[in-house]
């Protein structure tokens, strides 16, 4: 059940759409842009393992759901969350381990959670969200209130068997669930030729669920297919798989510098300099006239702005109290 | 209070587990039941058997062997509106669903500040003797009383089954019922009236005055028996039984160890890091200028438990080794 879908009409996106897009893959940036600039100032503890180069993934799945869809994230998982509709002001917060945060500190860059925005939270175990987004999609049908539940992982998740029997278990119950594979080609630091046996897609089409390949650097392709899945998940169609074909500029973790032995930076150029999802979608929306060049500065200043009073909001913000420490043990 | 009729009601281990949950069933149509067998099977123990007719397969599921797959899968569902109960047909299956139980279930509620929640169940076995082998008779309840997030229950009698299941049932947070395999036959008293039993309250099955054996699950029976036995031999056996491993009644064990000033700890689990250790420590630790003698322990010998019958039988506490542990304990040999 192999399909191929063509990128969006151009007519049926509109440009307000489009020009969300952008904002919304450009607020991803420049929240990592920042993250980078807090971790090697040594203003965030842990590790911060960036979304940069992936931004058309998030936002073309999350522009194609409702705020009250469910999604499960990963270890990289800032893009996903700030795309379903996380502010940027607790998102650092809560990196930062203040108490303002979306998880009050207690959470951190890796498990970022917020019902209010259906995000169930990132989770730094591989392939451990998927069978809580699976249960997201079960209860979803149970209690028919027309929800689905997308489940985002990298292409490392592929390796764990718990992927594969939460599929058999949602083609089984035909739940409205979207497990979307980042393919960023690298599983830490090794390529995942290294690692990955056989082809991607026939896993999901083995259990019957409907998959598609997608260029995880054009948002509009992305969203298309995310448009069409999420509608059939949401009208009994059951659960599919998208494999999105993206990569990560950045190393693993920001502390991830010297690259060489498992990439080279001829190839982190080419990416940079032909794939780039967001400077292709600019080249597209002023070739087409759908946009003007000013009007996407006039975005990015906003955004620029926001972002840095979001991060000194955080800095200043108080860390929790000692008292906190026993608390949320049980509800 | 009720009529004497339904006082004298009788009920096995499992038909009072069945009848919480169907109770609870009837009560919150967010219940509901998935697991290996667990509709028209009823389970191999029979302990489901009729509920799938009343409640239909919707909410009585059954699922492809897939502990990781459909644990996962209710943790999820516990977040978003439901209440499953997850059945682990043994116990040592628990082994599989580990990081769905350790690492989600336990920590989401933590990890999102208080957020999200797992109102969950998991239902599975324990004990030896059923000549089962080493696969199928593991009593591994101290994995998940070590970590925060998870409570455990381990009822002793169908009185205790049906309430802490109830109660499990209705908690917020993800709690792991463990039930003896070879209790499920035994029969006590169940009234038909509604109650439940809140997690962390322990129970005195019998009072005594000098020594108390601390049982859980299974080996509640056999301290009993061995009190039975100790009294013969002129010695008064307190038996606490603690319901719930976690949360833990520790006012109740040190309150009755300070009276006795003698204590045994009997659980089927491995004696070496496990539950027996950690009770011991909070007796010794809360009635230390109290006690008479060191606070003894008593749990599954440290090897795979064994196939063969003779074998099997020595590896878990029974009422005559209690009985000779507690009439040395006491210097009566």
């Amino acid at each position: 059940m192999t399909t191929v879908i063509e990128r969006s009409d151009e007519a049926q996106v509109d440009a307000t759409r489009l020009l969300r897009f952008y904002r919304q893959m450009l607020a991803i940036r420049l929240f990592e842009e920042r993250v980078n600039d807090l971790y090697t100032r040594a203003l965030m503890p842990g590790l911060a393992h960036l979304y940069i180069g992936e931004e058309a993934v998030a936002v073309g799945m999350c522009e194609a759901l409702r705020k009250d869809d469910y999604i499960t994230s990963t270890h990289r998982g800032h893009g996903h969350c700030l795309a379903k509709g996380a502010s940027p002001d607790r998102m650092f917060a809560e990196l930062l381990g203040k108490e303002a945060g979306y998880c009050r500190g207690k959470g951190g860059s890796m498990h970022i959670a917020d019902p209010d925005t259906g995000n169930m939270g990132a989770n730094a175990i591989v392939a451990g969200s998927v069978g809580i987004a699976t249960g997201a999609a079960f209860s979803a049908q149970r209690l028919d209130n027309g929800r689905i539940a997308v489940c985002f992982f990298g292409e490392g998740a592929l390796g764990q068997g718990s992927l594969y029997e939460v599929m058999n278990l949602a083609q089984l119950f035909k739940l409205p669930v979207i497990y979307v594979c980042e393919n960023n080609l690298y599983t830490e630091y090794t390529h995942f030729s290294e690692t990955t046996a056989g082809d991607i897609l026939t896993r999901a089409t083995a259990f019957g669920l409907l998959a598609a390949e997608v260029d995880g650097q054009d948002v509009r392709s992305v969203h298309a297919v995310a448009s069409q899945f999420a509608e059939r998940a949401r009208h009994g169609g059951g659960p599919g798989f998208i494999l999105a074909n993206t990569y990560r500029y950045s190393g693993h973790h920001v502390g991830d510098i010297n690259r060489a032995y498992y990439r080279s930076k001829t190839e982190e150029q080419s990416w940079k300099a032909e794939r780039d999802p967001i400077q292709n979608l600019v080249a597209w929306m002023t070739a087409s006239n759908v946009a003007q060049k000013t009007q996407l500065e006039e975005i990015e200043k906003e955004l620029i702005a926001e972002m840095d009073r979001a991060a000194e909001f955080a800095v200043k913000a108080p860390y929790p109290n000692p008292n906190q420490v026993e608390e949320h043990v049980y509800a | 209070m009720s009529t004497p009729e339904v006082n004298e009601r009788e009920l096995t281990f499992a038909q009072a587990v069945r009848e919480a949950l169907s109770e609870e069933m009837r009560r919150d149509p967010n219940v509901c039941i998935m697991g290996e067998d667990v509709a028209e099977a009823g389970t191999p123990f029979k302990v489901l058997s009729g509920l799938v007719e009343e409640f239909g397969k919707e909410r009585v599921l059954d699922t492809p062997i897939s502990e990781a797959g459909f644990t996962g899968l209710a943790v999820g569902a516990a977040m978003t509106g439901l209440r499953p109960i997850v059945d682990i047909m043994f116990g040592d299956f628990i082994t599989l669903t580990m990081d769905q139980m350790v690492n989600q279930a336990a920590k989401v509620h933590y990890m999102s500040g208080g957020k999200w929640k797992v109102p969950m169940v998991m239902r599975t076995t324990l004990g030896a003797t059923r000549r089962s082998a080493a696969q199928h008779s593991q009593s591994l309840h101290a994995w998940f009383s070590h970590v925060p997030g998870l409570k455990v229950v381990l009822p002793s009698t169908p009185y205790d089954a049906k309430g802490l299941l109830k109660a499990a049932i209705r908690d917020e947070n993800p709690v792991v019922f463990f039930e003896d395999k070879m209790m499920y036959k035994l029969k006590g008293p169940v009234p038909a009236e509604e109650y439940t039993i809140p997690l962390g309250v322990a129970d005195v099955k019998r009072e005594g005055s000098d020594i108390t054996l601390v049982a859980t699950s299974s080996m509640v029976q056999v301290a009993l028996g061995a009190a039975t036995m100790l009294e013969g031999a002129g010695i008064s056996a307190e038996v606490i039984d603690p319901r719930t491993t976690w949360p833990l009644d520790e006012k109740t064990l040190i309150a009755s160890v300070k009276k006795t000033s003698r204590a045994i700890v009997l659980d089927e689990g491995y004696e070496r890091y496990g539950i027996t250790a950690e009770i011991a420590s909070v007796i010794s630790a809360g009635a230390f200028y109290d006690l008479d003698a060191p606070v003894r322990r008593m749990g599954a010998m440290h090897v795979p438990i064994p196939f063969s019958p003779p074998l099997e039988d020595m590896t878990v506490p029974t009422e005559n080794s209690v009985f000779e542990a507690a009439k040395s304990l006491c210097n009566r040999n």
